[in-house]
């Protein structure tokens, strides 16, 4: 198999040597390889099977048969915009199945489907580790917290008219293809976008704080405390909002 | 006696800039690093003995012991893998863990790696959560331009690269064997065991693979020794561990507490259950162990007594369900997610799942006899114990435990010919003022 005899250009054939070279093994790059075909391609393309199997020498079968094996990896083309409902059960009983129910029906297509605008494809999806803000979306592996029917529909109205969409944690939602490039180890500049944390990670905290709970002194005090120990600052926590803006300030005043 | 809760991991989420490598440093951060390249690595591995550390994952392996079984005489490169797979239905620890400081993970994974004499480690990260791998890669570069990765790190003579790996959605890959298979781009099914992973892992040499949550209790430990960690939690459930409430509390959320407390505690903290309504069920570890009830409120939290009251702590994912919830309709829906991620390499998983969801599809629907129930426990029995990993036994737990103590809410769909619940009483949008 030659070069010649894929779509991928030079550049893309540099990039997926790359990935492969990151490993002590060369293989264990296919699944960033495969993340990068998607960005290039818009799906696992054979062009792309082909080029992964090229590079680490292996048979187009053997690529083929790992592609298929992860949900990621779409065959057919996706939109702008991968949209998934999450419905594993704590979503679903929360509102998950109702959001999917109506954003089929808003959207006009079935699981796993693409808008005839080509921007939005709709995915139920399983548990995405954000339980505490369900019922969650992912808009192309983006969180969306605390969604309603309501909210989902706007939610996608906004992408499929090109308005600026944010996470509810904060990152501007890029394209799906834009996003599996970072998937393949390629950072954009939007990993300082949004706080820390959301607020439903930050409940025990705040419970703690107000109460003047904490773990033992340890020997390497240090390593316990944080930044924001003192009492006073400890009261404006349970506000978190507000103590973000106060630390902002302060930090105006040290530049001053 | 500590207090009810204990941020440690958690103590600096909600600093400005968390995920920088400055706020870690000023609050304290790669200080147990410089300690620990001070120390023998041997010392360090007793020392997490010692602390009585047990795998956060779920299966609550001590720490230290995994590390200790690594050969030193093996003449193979040695590594760690940081499973960073989070995917067990209600597990949400991990993942807000990594995206507000990973720098406590890469420092846990810097000391780990030297203690058990590892020059490469990797943290395989599910695929789904862009801005978390984003934090963790920026976490990495930062420590890498800092020097505390890379060659002679800080002086000691000791090198360590990390790789950042992206998964590609698979909830079998939080097996970690399977997980091996997908670094090393390969379909994620497991592997038979033994060899276990400490002798032949990751390129068939010498791999410790441990969750997040334990990797990134590393750096406390060492920083403050192992008998501060061994203060907190019960007696054979020591140190602290994050608590994921979800479901129809007032205040979901993450509570870092010691290991020990008790679900009443957590949801009085957590406001109550939501207004008007009362706990049904709920699960201690996600959704692959057995769900408990009302009358469990009491059981303390750690490994010992969630197992004595047959169930499993797990990932401490309490999912809480409240009056409003089918509980036939959770169990289908957590089983045809079961089916969906079964790898399909041994067959009491592959058809067996696919059986368990035919006969519950039927009952929720109220299509049926009684005697399918003890179809459906039979199908359970030559799961259990009978698959390949714990996938399959995963999927038996919720439809065990709902029968022993829901048999007649099952026997309610077949006689009122369908679910007696209304789906809509149970959502965050039906009430208002439900947040």
């Amino acid at each position: 198999m030659t070069q010649e005899a894929t779509g991928l250009g030079d550049a893309t054939y540099a990039e997926l040597r790359e990935i492969a070279a990151r490993y002590p093994e060369a293989r264990s790059g296919l699944l960033p390889m495969l993340h990068l075909v998607q960005s290039v391609e818009g799906r696992v393309t054979p062009e792309g099977i082909e080029a992964c199997a090229d590079i680490l020498g292996l048979s187009t079968a053997d690529v083929s048969g790992v592609a298929t094996f992860y949900t990621m990896y779409k065959r057919r083309p996706v939109g702008d915009y991968h949209v998934g409902v999450c419905t594993n059960t704590l979503c679903a009983v929360m509102g998950g199945d109702a959001i999917f129910e109506r954003l089929k029906e808003h959207l006009d297509v079935g699981n796993d489907e693409t808008t005839a605008d080509g921007k939005v494809t709709l995915e139920h999806v399983e548990c995405n580790a954000a339980c505490d803000y369900a019922p969650v979306m992912m808009v192309n592996w983006e969180f969306m917290d605390n969604m309603t029917p309501q909210s989902a529909t706007q939610l996608v109205d906004d992408l499929r008219e090109g308005k600026e969409v944010r996470s509810t944690r904060g990152p501007r939602i890029a394209t799906w293809r834009e996003i599996e490039r970072v998937l393949a180890g390629f950072p954009d500049d939007r990993v300082d976008e949004g706080p820390g944390a959301g607020p439903a990670s930050l409940v025990g905290l705040e419970i703690a704080r107000e109460q003047g709970w904490t773990a033992p002194a340890g020997e390497a005090s240090g390593t316990t405390g944080s930044p924001a120990d003192s009492a006073a600052e400890s009261a404006a926590l349970a506000d978190t909002g507000r103590a973000e803006s106060e630390t902002r300030q302060e930090e105006g005043h040290d530049d001053a | 006696m500590p207090d009810t809760l204990t941020p440690v991991l958690t103590s600096d989420w909600a600093e400005d800039q968390s995920w920088k490598l400055a706020t870690y440093e000023r609050g304290g951060g790669y200080r147990a690093l410089r300690k620990a390249l001070a120390m023998a690595p041997d010392d360090i591995i007793t020392a997490v003995k010692d602390s009585g550390l047990r795998g956060r994952g779920g299966a609550g392996f001590p720490t230290g012991m995994k590390w200790g079984f690594i050969p030193q005489d093996n003449p193979k490169p040695k590594y760690l893998v940081v499973n960073a797979d989070e995917s067990e239905p209600g597990t949400c620890k991990d993942i807000p863990l990594m995206m507000a400081t990973p720098h406590t993970l890469v420092e846990g994974a810097i000391i780990s790696s030297f203690a058990i004499r590892a020059n490469t480690a990797f943290i395989y990260v599910r695929g789904e959560v862009v801005h978390v791998i984003r934090r963790v890669q920026a976490a990495v570069a930062e420590a890498y331009a800092a020097g505390h990765l890379g060659k002679d790190i800080h002086g000691s003579g000791y090198d360590l690269d990390v790789v950042v790996h992206a998964g590609a959605g698979a909830y079998i890959c939080g097996e970690e064997t399977a997980l091996l298979e997908g670094l090393e781009g390969r379909r994620g099914q497991p592997r038979l065991r033994p060899p276990f992973p400490a002798v032949a892992g990751l390129y068939a040499s010498p791999t410790v693979i441990n969750n997040v949550e334990s990797i990134a209790s590393v750096p406390s430990i060492i920083g403050n020794g192992a008998d501060w960690f061994a203060s907190m939690g019960t007696e054979k459930s020591k140190g602290f561990g994050i608590f994921s409430l979800s479901g129809h509390v007032a205040k979901p959320g993450q509570y870092e507490a010691p290991l020990g407390i008790t679900l009443r505690t957590l949801i009085e903290l957590a406001g109550g259950m939501r207004q008007g309504h009362e706990l049904k069920f709920w699960t201690p570890g996600g959704s692959s162990t057995p769900i408990l009830t009302g009358e469990h409120l009491d059981v303390p939290l750690d490994f010992e007594a969630v197992g004595a009251a047959g169930s499993m702590l797990g990932t401490r994912a309490l999912q809480i369900f409240d009056d409003t919830t089918c509980v036939v309709r959770a169990v289908l829906r957590w089983t045809e997610f079961y089916k969906h991620e079964s790898c399909g390499k041994c067959t009491p998983c592959r058809e067996g799942t696919w059986w368990l969801v035919q006969t519950l599809t039927n009952l929720e629907k109220g299509v049926g006899r009684e005697e399918d129930l003890d179809i459906l426990l039979d199908q359970c029995d030559n799961i259990l114990g009978r698959a390949f990993c714990a996938l399959g036994d995963g999927a038996t737990s919720p439809i065990s435990s709902s029968i022993q103590y829901f048999r007649n809410e099952y026997l309610q769909h077949l006689s009122e010919g369908g679910c007696p619940f209304d789906p809509v009483a149970s959502t965050l949008f039906a009430v208002e003022g439900v947040r």
